[in-house]
């Protein structure tokens, strides 16, 4: 399946923005993607070996946290899988108004 | 201090954005590639605010949405070079809440004060730092490219100081 990259993940993928990996589940595939770049590891899991709050993964348009066997989700060679942080924010809640 | 690069069309497009929008934060991805001196911008994507529940003063971008804006940028040979979003009658500096929500490392926030209903300052925030852990945002100079080529450059403003350097 193929893994496509997020721009701030890229320098620690040796600069590729997708990368090939033989895999029947996800987990395996991240496990494949960390073993080949092992300093992908700190910034896509936990200490505990969680995925991060913020990191979604997406297999094709389907959000993993959905699937009903989450990251044991079997992929076939076609698959891909995207790794996207969230993004998000906003202004301050005090009501400054500008001047 | 890194430099963002924004045509005119970009940075008035994302002004707009957010003057539509208002009262509410308005936000998007910005497409372009790297350089040495900070990120080109080619193009702009519009997203939808999923903070319906306090629209005025939170965004978010759903990922689905990210997953299709990556997906288009590839398409391009271009990347995510940041994402942009407005501050409704709030200063263009980054915020508590945007920092804690920042994790696109190497990436640029673009913000833009909206007072009343009329775009003021935009400002550009590089997320630096390599891990969750050490980063921090770092004021950015954006330099507007005009249709030909010439550029102007809008050294990066405190809301306090409303002042534009061209040259």
């Amino acid at each position: 399946m193929t893994i496509y990259i997020p721009t701030p993940l890229r320098a620690y993928a040796g600069g590729k923005d997708e990368v090939e990996v033989g895999a029947a589940t996800i987990s395996e595939a991240l496990h494949s993607l960390t073993q080949t770049y092992p300093d992908l590891r700190k910034h896509l899991f936990t200490g505990e070996g969680k995925v991060r709050a913020f990191v979604n993964l997406y297999l094709n348009d389907e959000d993993v946290r959905y699937l009903p066997e989450k990251e044991n989700s079997q992929v076939s060679g076609k698959d891909t899988l995207s790794i996207i942080p969230s993004i998000a924010g906003g202004a301050p809640s005090s009501l400054l108004a500008l001047q | 201090m890194s430099t963002l690069f924004l045509t005119k069309a970009v940075r008035n497009a994302i002004r707009s954005h957010g003057e539509e929008t208002y009262p509410h934060e308005c936000c998007g991805a910005l497409l372009g590639q790297p350089s040495p001196k900070g990120w080109r911008v080619a193009d702009f994507v519009r997203a939808g605010n999923t903070r319906t529940d306090s629209a005025h003063n939170r965004y978010q971008i759903a990922p689905i949405e990210l997953v299709r804006i990556q997906r288009t940028a590839r398409e391009r040979g271009l990347e995510i070079a940041g994402f942009y979003h407005s501050h409704p009658d709030h200063p263009a500096q980054w915020s508590a809440t945007d920092f804690a929500e920042a994790h696109w490392l190497g990436c640029s926030y673009v913000i833009t004060s909206v007072t009343k209903g009329k775009a003021a300052v935009t400002n550009s925030f590089l997320l630096a730092g390599s891990t969750e852990e050490d980063k921090r945002f770092e004021q950015e100079t954006v330099q507007v490219e005009d249709r030909d080529g010439d550029f102007e450059e809008e050294v990066a403003l405190q809301e306090s100081n409303s002042t534009r350097n061209k040259r």
